[in-house]
């Protein structure tokens, strides 16, 4: 199931400040029972000092909810009711070590129930302006009716500017059927067509690393493109019982161990030709590939 | 065979999926090492292993009751099943555009069908009533000769109801509508006889009934007009593409063959068991209810909803004390609906995101049993503890305007 950190998981066993505060002066309720979510917050806020002295949650949710809920209580039990309201959504996940995607609202919820319990604590009246939509990214916890609302207020056409406003889309990519279908509504409403062909330009890829300058490769480059061309090899080696191991490169020497079946293998020298060949090939220049055991000097260049 | 259960845990979770039986994982461990033929090949490393899925089909065949061996194609799982039967009866009738199913299928089928809507195809979803059963005249007055198929699930996922396809599939016939069958919560649990039947096409999937995750099999009765969802190789004759799951097959033969044996067992031992988990429960906690329709279910599985509480919380507190089972709540999907089965019955919100369906199989014990029923009222009578809606012994005066938050 789902993936809780071990505070949550301590957070939903043992929950702190379950229950009512018997005399509360300020309670803030959200969520309801069709959303499967709902919290009641109960504070004792001190009259001079607006200090709260003491919380208490009912929830009504999951797992993670009763976690958000009691961390919640705990983080603001102490402060000011200014401190408390600068605490945010992503304070509480944090305080738990995190949340995933799909829980996030979770600790949305408590945030609000601590503005609705400020907001009755000062005899105003607190509304919601947060509507929630299905999930649509995973990856960045955005629903559908964040993804649509941005839309509409930029006039957004394509997944890759949806991703750059919403961050939605930016992550694994799964989700872009999803954001395909909200921006085909949004444009039809808008009486446009979604056009997929104008959808952003595939990154170019990854382009190869800088040479040093005249085109040669870098002594770092030369290395690493050595090293990846017996580790190509090895599972050949291995099949066999044998392998090989990259032991060091001088000038135009790479000197290798042979190991297991290969050493003393009628077929060793045959087998270091091929390792030269394929070295050869994927540099671009000539080696020669030699046992570490050779002396060096006589074979250096 | 309660021996070969895992060491801890209770386990009731087998709607979801099942243990391999021992006996399977025998019959299947020769295919990964001396029998690594490719059935297709011509030496006699091929044919051994073709002589072994020869037999598997067999031994699905008679499961199944039906006629042909032939009949039997296999694919890598339920839901390929699913869409293959539904999208060969679009592509082999193109000027046929409806299709029949109803709102309480699997996603393998619903999300298909809406996305087939999309495509333009036009899809009829029958309504259930309070214990999930289905309307009959409904169903009738919309056969016609512009539906390509109907889509029925055999027994459903969550609530074990089953629906009565052998009827809804002679009246199909009659109406010249191909009928398939979701079978995947019923192959093994309950008697099949296809040849008796006038089901052309049926689902069925492997890790439902103790054989390995990733196999499944689409009965396809002779004569049925069939276009392939996967193309290429001449495997299942040319049916579906691909060199076959050699192990998986012989391992879903060996557990239809033990299926068989074990069906009595399931129906009378099982099912007695499943009463006295339910029973138990019932008689110890308030404010619970089955849902679905208890006279007329699968053998193995109970689904209670617990008023006033969330069913993920309930699985967390159950997982501690080591008992597995599944929930309906919207919190265990991620999405923000509960179950669409319990809004489709009209369970309300109150009780269906406390849901918990416990499924059983042939290797739970009496004991196991009383533990859970012991285990499950302190759960509940601790998180109504936490509950807005839950006063001192039961649940606040009118619980929606009790807690009346600033919006709803
Ligand atoms: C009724 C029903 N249909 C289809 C499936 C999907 O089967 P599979 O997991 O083999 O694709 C399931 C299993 O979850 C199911 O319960
Ligand atoms: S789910 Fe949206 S980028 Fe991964």
């Amino acid at each position: 199931m789902w993936d809780y950190s071990d505070k949550v998981k301590e957070h939903f066993f043992s929950p702190r400040n379950a229950g009512a505060v018997d005399d509360a002066n300020a309670i803030g309720d959200v969520g309801s029972l069709s959303c499967g979510d709902a919290l009641r917050l109960s504070l004792k806020v001190d009259p001079d000092t607006e200090v709260i002295e003491e919380a208490g949650f009912q929830t009504f949710g999951c797992g993670s909810a009763i976690a958000s809920s009691s961390a919640l209580t705990e983080i603001i039990k102490g402060m000011t009711l200014d401190q408390a309201l600068n605490v945010s959504n992503q304070d509480i996940a944090d305080f738990l070590d995190g949340l995933p995607p799909e829980k996030m609202h979770c600790s949305v919820m408590g945030r609000e129930a601590l503005q609705a319990a400020v907001a009755n604590y000062r005899g105003e009246e607190w509304k919601d302006d947060h509507e929630e939509g299905a999930l649509v990214c995973k990856c960045f916890a955005v629903d559908e009716v964040l993804i649509e609302e941005t839309i509409r207020a930029n006039g957004l056409t394509t997944v890759a500017e949806v991703a750059n406003y919403t961050k939605a889309g930016g992550g694994c990519s799964a989700c872009h059927e999803g954001i395909e279908e909200v921006l085909g509504r949004v444009l039809a409403d808008q009486g446009k067509a979604f056009d997929p062909a104008a959808a952003q330009p595939q990154p170019a890829p990854a382009a190869a690393p800088a040479s040093a300058p005249g085109g040669k490769l870098t002594n770092l480059q030369r290395i690493r493109r050595i090293e990846n061309a017996i580790e190509a090899i090895r599972p050949n080696l291995q099949r066999d019982h044998g392998d090989v191991e990259l032991i060091d490169v001088e000038g135009k020497n790479v000197y290798v161990r042979m190991t297991g079946a290969c050493v003393g293998c009628q077929m060793a020298s045959v087998t270091m030709d091929g390792i030269q060949e394929r070295i050869v090939e994927d540099l671009g220049e000539f080696v020669r590939v030699l046992p570490a055991d050779a002396p060096r000097l006589a074979a250096s260049v | 065979m309660s021996q070969h259960a895992p060491a801890s845990g209770i386990y009731l979770d087998n709607n979801a999926t099942t243990m391999v039986d021992p006996e399977v994982v025998s019959a299947m461990l020769p295919f990964f090492t001396e029998q690594f033929g490719n059935p297709s090949s011509l030496h006699q490393f091929g044919n051994q292993v073709g002589r072994a899925i020869k037999q598997a089909r067999q031994q699905v065949q008679t499961l199944l009751g039906a006629e042909h061996d032939s009949e039997i194609v296999f694919t890598s799982c339920g839901t390929e099943s699913d869409s293959t039967a539904i999208l060969s009866a679009l592509k082999a009738q193109p000027e046929r555009r409806e299709i029949i199913t109803t709102v309480v299928e699997h996603p393998a089928v619903l999300s298909l069908c809406e996305h087939l809507e999309k495509d333009g195809y036009r899809v009829h979803y029958l309504k259930v009533d309070n214990k999930g059963r289905l309307d009959m005249q409904q169903y009738m007055d919309l056969l016609s000769d512009r539906t390509a198929i109907v889509s029925v699930m055999w027994a459903n996922n969550e609530s074990g109801t089953l629906f009565p396809v052998e009827e809804m599939a002679l009246l199909a016939r009659s109406a010249g509508v191909l009928f398939h069958t979701d079978a995947v919560q019923a192959v093994g649990k309950v008697p099949i006889d296809l040849k008796r039947s006038a089901i052309d096409m049926l689902s069925l999937s492997g890790h439902k009934l103790h054989a390995p995750k990733g196999i499944g099999v689409l009965y396809l009765r002779r004569n049925t007009r069939f276009r392939p969802l996967l193309r290429g190789g001449h495997q299942e004759r040319g049916r579906r593409a691909g060199t076959e799951n050699t192990a998986s097959i012989v391992g879903l033969g060996k557990a239809c063959e033990l299926a068989m044996v074990h069906m009595d067992d399931e129906t009378t031992r099982g099912r007695a068991l499943r009463d006295r988990l339910e029973r138990g429960i019932l008689d110890a906690v308030p404010h619970c209810f089955v849902t679905g329709d208890p006279g007329n279910r699968l053998p193995n599985t109970c689904n209670i909803a617990f008023e006033y509480i969330e069913g993920e919380a309930i699985l967390l507190l159950l997982n501690k004390l080591g008992i597995a089972a599944s929930s309906g709540s919207a919190c265990t999907s991620g999405s923000l609906e509960p179950s669409h089965v319990m809004r489709a019955m009209g369970i309300p919100f109150t009780a269906a995101h406390g849901t918990v369906r416990f499924s059983l199989s042939r290797y739970n014990s009496e004991q196991e049993i009383d533990r859970v029923i012991e285990a499950v009222p302190p759960i509940i009578a601790q998180l109504r503890k936490l509950s807005p809606y839950w006063g001192e012994d039961g649940p606040v005066e009118n619980p929606e305007a009790a807690f009346a938050p600033a919006y709803a």
